[in-house]
C-alpha cells in the first residue's frame, strides 16, 4: 500500500514538473522569446539577435520558427496556457482577433514613427481605439510569375506582359494572352480552333484556390483594380461588400476563365500538395500570380526559368496589388516586458532592417531596408521591379491593404466556402449576397 | 505475473457441522478481514484508472456541458447566456449540413469497413492461421492517420498524384477525388477504411477464434457448404463481438477530424466539413468555446442514442453460444 502511495505520488509528480517544463515558453529574466513562422528568414533575424545581444549586454534572445498552420495552432494555445513569447511575428490577418482577444500590448511609448516606414504599413497596426500594436517589419506585393520558355514560345513578349490590361467583360488583353499561353492535349491554343477545355495539358494561370475572404493571390488585383474595396472603410469597416454588383461581376469573370480552361480548375488545387508554385514548376501552368514572399521559391524551382511582370491594368486605369505588412507585436503577459520592447524598438530599426534586406529574401518595411534587398535581389540575378513598382509608382499603380475589421475568424469562415462554392461547384455569384448578409449581421452584433 | 483475486466466502473452511460457533465466527471474521484486504488492494489497482477518469473524462465531460451555457473565449471567463447556443445550433443550416455529412461519411466508413474487415476475419480464419499474414493486415494501422491522410493527399493529387497518373496513363480522365464534392466524403471515408481495416478485422478474428471448432466439423459432416457454415454458424455465434465491435467502431468514425484536418479542411465549400471539424473551428479558429460546446454536448447526445439503440438491436449483451 505505501509502495503503491509512493508510486502514485511520484507519477503525480513527476507530470506537474512534466508540465512545468513543457510549459515555459517565456523564460523571463535576460532572456526575450520570439517567434516566426518563415523558415527563410530565420538566419536574416539570427544575425539581428546577435547584434542586438552585442548591444545590449546581458540580454538573449531565444527565436522559435515553426511552419504557418503550426504556428498559429500553437500561438492560440499559448495565449491559453499562458505561455505565450514575449515578442511574435504578427499577421493582419490575427490582428482583428487578437484585438478583441486583448491579447497584445500597446507600443505607442516605443517612439515608432509612421514616415519612417513605406506608406500605409504602420498605420494598418492601430487598433480601433487608436493605440499602436505591431511595429512594422516587412511588406510584399503582388506580381505575375511567368514561364519564360513558354511565353516565348507563345510568341509573347515581355514588353507586352508588362503591359496587360482587363475589364470584366471580355477579360481585355490579359485574358488573350492567358488563352493563347494554354494548351491542350493535342498541342491547341486555348484561342485556337479546335481547342479541347476538358483535356488541358498547359494552363494559362496556376490556381491558387478560391481566394477565402481576401483573394490576395487570386481575384484581388482584379477586383481592386475595377474600384472595388473589402469593407465600407479602408482599416475597421462595420461593413463587408462581398454583395456589391462590380465585385461580383469580377469574381464571374475570374472563376469563369476556369470554365473556358485556362485557368486550372479548383480541383487542382491542393494547399499543401499542389500550391500555384508547385504548377508552375511542373509546368502544367503557365502563369500564377503570387506574392512576393514566394520569390526564392520560383527561382529556385530547378528547371524553371521564371519572370515577373506586374498585375493587369483595370477599368479604374490603373495597376492594383495588395500591399500587405508583417509587425512585430509584444503579448500583454510577456514575462521580459522591458526586454521585450528593446528588442521590438531594434526589430523595427533602420539597422536591423538593413541587416534583414541584405539577405533578399523578404522587402524590410523602412525605404532603407527595401533598398538593401532590392540590391541583394538583383545581385543573385533576379529583377523584383514587378513587386516595387506599385509602391513607388502611384499614378499608375494602387495598392490596398488586408481587409481588418473584427471577427476576421469569422468572416473567414462564412466566405471560405462560399467562394469555393463559386469557383469548385460553378454557383451563382448572386449568392455571395446572402453570405454578405449574414457577415455583416455578425459584425453588426 | 501474479493476480490479486478475492476468494469467494464458500471456499472457506467452514468447520463441521457439530463445530462450535466460535468457529464459525472465527471463520467469518477472518474472511471479513481478508475481504477488507482485498478490498483495499482493490481500491490500489481501480484508484489511477478512477483517478483517470474523475479527471479526464468526468470533469472535463460536465465543465463542457457548463460551457454550453455560456459564452466563452477561454481568455475572459465565461459568461452565463443559458440555452442560447441551443438555439443557435437549431437555427445554424451549417450544424445540421455538418451533421449529414457526418452521417454520410459514417455510412461509408462503416458500411465498407465492416464487410471488408468480416470477410478478411473469416478467410483468415477458414483458409490460414498465418501470423505473418495476420501482421500484414494490421500494417497500416500503424501508421498515424494523419500520416496516411497526407501519404494519401498526395497519391491522389489531381495534378501530380501517383494515383491520379495512373489513371491518366490507362487513358481516363483524372479523377479530383478530394476536391470535388461527390468524391472528397467517400475518399476520406475510404482512406480510413483502409488504415481501419485490418485492425477491425483482427478483432472479429479474435472472436471467431472462440467459435468451437467442433460445430463446423459437425456441419461438414452434415453437408452444409461454406456459405452456408457461415450464415448458420459464423454469423449467429458472431454477433455479440460484432455487435461491440461496431459499436467502437461507429463512435470512433463519428469523430473523424485528424483525416479531414490534413486532407480537405472541410472543403469544398463545405463538402466535407463533418461535426469534429466544425466545432474544432468554432473553438480554436473562432474562439467560441461556448457554441463549440453545445455542438459538443449535441454529438454526446447522438452518439449515446446510437450506442444504446445498437446495444438493444444487436442484443449484444447477450451470446449464442452455449
Amino acid at each position: 500500500m505505501r509502495t503503491a502511495a509512493a508510486l502514485t505520488g511520484a507519477l503525480v509528480l513527476s507530470l506537474a514538473t512534466g508540465c512545468g517544463q513543457g510549459g515555459a515558453a517565456g523564460a523571463g529574466g535576460n532572456t526575450v522569446t520570439y517567434w516566426l513562422w518563415d523558415a527563410n528568414q530565420l538566419p536574416a533575424y539570427q544575425a539581428c539577435a546577435k547584434d542586438f545581444e552585442k548591444r545590449n549586454p546581458g540580454l538573449k534572445v531565444k527565436i522559435t520558427q515553426m511552419g504557418w498552420a503550426d504556428y498559429w495552432t500553437k500561438l492560440t494555445a499559448s495565449f491559453i496556457a499562458g505561455t505565450e513569447p514575449d515578442v511574435f511575428t504578427d499577421h493582419i490577418q490575427k490582428f482583428g482577433q487578437f484585438a478583441d482577444l486583448k491579447v497584445l500590448e500597446p507600443l505607442d511609448d516605443l517612439g515608432l514613427d509612421d514616415a519612417a516606414y513605406q506608406p500605409g504599413l504602420a498605420a494598418n497596426w492601430r487598433g480601433q481605439d487608436g493605440r499602436r500594436y505591431g511595429a512594422p517589419k516587412d511588406w510584399d506585393t503582388v506580381a505575375l510569375f511567368y514561364n519564360r520558355k513558354m511565353v516565348k514560345e507563345a510568341g509573347l513578349g515581355t514588353g507586352r506582359l508588362n503591359s496587360l490590361d482587363w475589364n470584366p467583360r471580355d477579360g481585355g488583353s490579359f485574358e488573350k494572352a492567358i488563352a493563347h499561353l494554354t494548351v491542350d492535349r493535342n498541342g491547341v491554343r486555348g484561342d485556337e480552333e479546335g481547342f479541347d477545355k476538358h483535356h488541358v495539358a498547359v494552363y494559362g494561370m496556376a490556381t491558387g484556390g478560391a481566394g477565402d475572404a481576401d483573394g490576395q493571390t487570386t481575384w484581388s488585383p482584379f477586383a481592386a483594380s475595377a474600384g472595388w474595396h473589402y469593407t465600407d472603410k479602408a482599416r475597421w469597416g462595420t461593413e463587408y461588400r462581398y454583395g456589391d454588383k462590380t465585385f461580383q461581376s469580377v469574381i464571374d469573370w475570374y472563376f469563369g476563365l476556369a470554365e473556358k480552361g485556362y485557368l486550372a480548375p479548383f480541383t487542382d488545387y491542393t494547399d499543401g500538395a499542389n500550391p500555384a508554385t508547385a504548377q508552375v514548376a511542373s509546368g502544367k501552368a503557365a502563369t500564377a500570380f503570387d506574392g512576393a514572399w514566394m520569390i526564392s521559391s520560383y527561382y529556385g524551382a530547378e528547371g524553371l526559368d521564371v519572370g515577373t511582370a506586374p498585375t493587369p491594368i483595370g477599368p479604374t486605369g490603373k495597376r492594383a496589388t495588395m500591399m500587405n505588412g508583417l509587425a512585430d507585436s509584444i503579448t500583454k503577459n510577456a514575462r521580459n516586458k522591458e526586454g521585450a520592447r528593446k528588442w521590438v524598438r531594434y526589430l523595427a530599426s533602420n539597422e536591423c532592417q538593413r541587416t534583414v534586406g541584405r539577405y533578399g529574401i523578404v522587402f524590410p518595411a523602412t525605404p532603407d531596408g527595401t533598398a538593401a534587398a532590392v540590391a541583394a535581389y538583383r545581385k543573385k540575378g533576379i529583377d523584383v521591379s514587378a513587386f516595387t513598382g506599385p509602391v513607388t509608382d502611384k499614378k499608375n499603380s494602387a495598392t490596398f491593404s488586408f481587409p481588418i475589421t473584427d471577427y476576421a475568424a469569422d468572416v473567414y469562415a462564412l466566405i471560405r466556402p462560399a467562394m469555393q462554392d463559386v469557383y469548385a461547384n460553378g454557383a451563382p455569384v448572386s449568392g455571395l449576397s446572402r453570405t454578405n448578409d449574414q457577415i455583416n449581421l455578425v459584425l453588426g452584433q | 505475473m501474479t493476480i490479486a483475486s478475492s476468494s469467494p466466502p464458500s471456499r472457506l473452511p467452514l468447520g463441521d457441522a457439530t463445530g462450535a460457533g466460535t468457529d464459525r465466527r472465527t471463520a467469518r471474521r477472518a474472511a471479513a478481514r481478508e475481504e477488507r484486504g482485498d478490498g483495499r488492494l482493490a481500491a490500489v489497482f481501480i484508484a489511477p484508472a478512477l483517478l483517470g477518469f474523475l479527471v479526464f473524462l468526468l470533469w472535463p465531460t460536465l465543465r463542457g456541458v457548463y460551457l454550453s451555457f455560456t459564452r466563452f473565449n477561454l481568455l475572459t471567463p465565461a459568461e452565463w447566456v443559458g440555452l442560447d447556443n441551443y438555439v443557435r445550433m437549431v437555427h445554424d443550416p451549417i450544424f445540421w449540413d455538418s451533421m449529414g455529412v457526418t452521417v454520410e461519411y459514417v455510412l461509408v466508413n462503416i458500411g465498407v469497413q465492416t464487410v471488408s474487415a468480416l470477410a478478411i476475419a473469416v478467410l483468415l480464419q477458414r483458409l490460414t492461421q498465418s501470423a505473418v499474414l495476420r501482421g500484414i493486415v494490421l500494417t497500416p494501422y500503424l501508421m498515424s492517420n494523419v500520416v496516411a491522410g497526407i501519404v494519401w493527399l498526395w497519391i491522389l493529387d489531381t495534378q501530380l498524384g501517383i494515383g491520379n497518373e495512373i489513371i491518366a496513363g490507362l487513358g481516363l480522365d483524372r479523377v479530383p477525388f478530394l476536391a470535388d464534392e461527390t468524391w472528397a466524403v467517400p475518399t476520406i471515408a475510404l482512406i480510413n477504411v483502409w488504415r481501419h481495416v485490418g485492425y477491425t478485422a483482427l478483432l472479429l478474428f479474435a472472436g471467431l477464434m472462440a467459435i468451437p471448432n467442433d460445430m463446423y466439423e459437425a456441419a461438414k459432416v452434415d453437408g452444409a457448404s461454406e456459405w452456408r457454415m457461415f450464415r448458420r454458424i459464423t454469423m449467429p455465434l458472431l454477433r455479440p463481438v460484432l455487435a461491440v465491435v461496431l459499436i467502437m467502431t461507429v463512435i470512433g468514425s463519428f469523430q473523424v477530424f485528424d483525416t479531414v484536418a490534413v486532407t480537405t479542411a472541410g472543403g469544398p465549400a463545405n463538402a466535407t466539413n463533418v461535426l469534429q471539424y466544425y466545432i474544432y473551428g468554432a473553438a480554436f479558429g473562432r474562439f467560441q468555446f461556448g457554441y463549440a460546446s453545445a455542438m459538443s454536448v449535441a454529438l454526446l447526445v447522438v452518439l449515446s442514442a446510437i450506442t444504446v439503440l445498437q446495444y438493444r438491436l444487436t442484443r449484444a449483451g447477450q451470446s449464442d453460444l452455449g
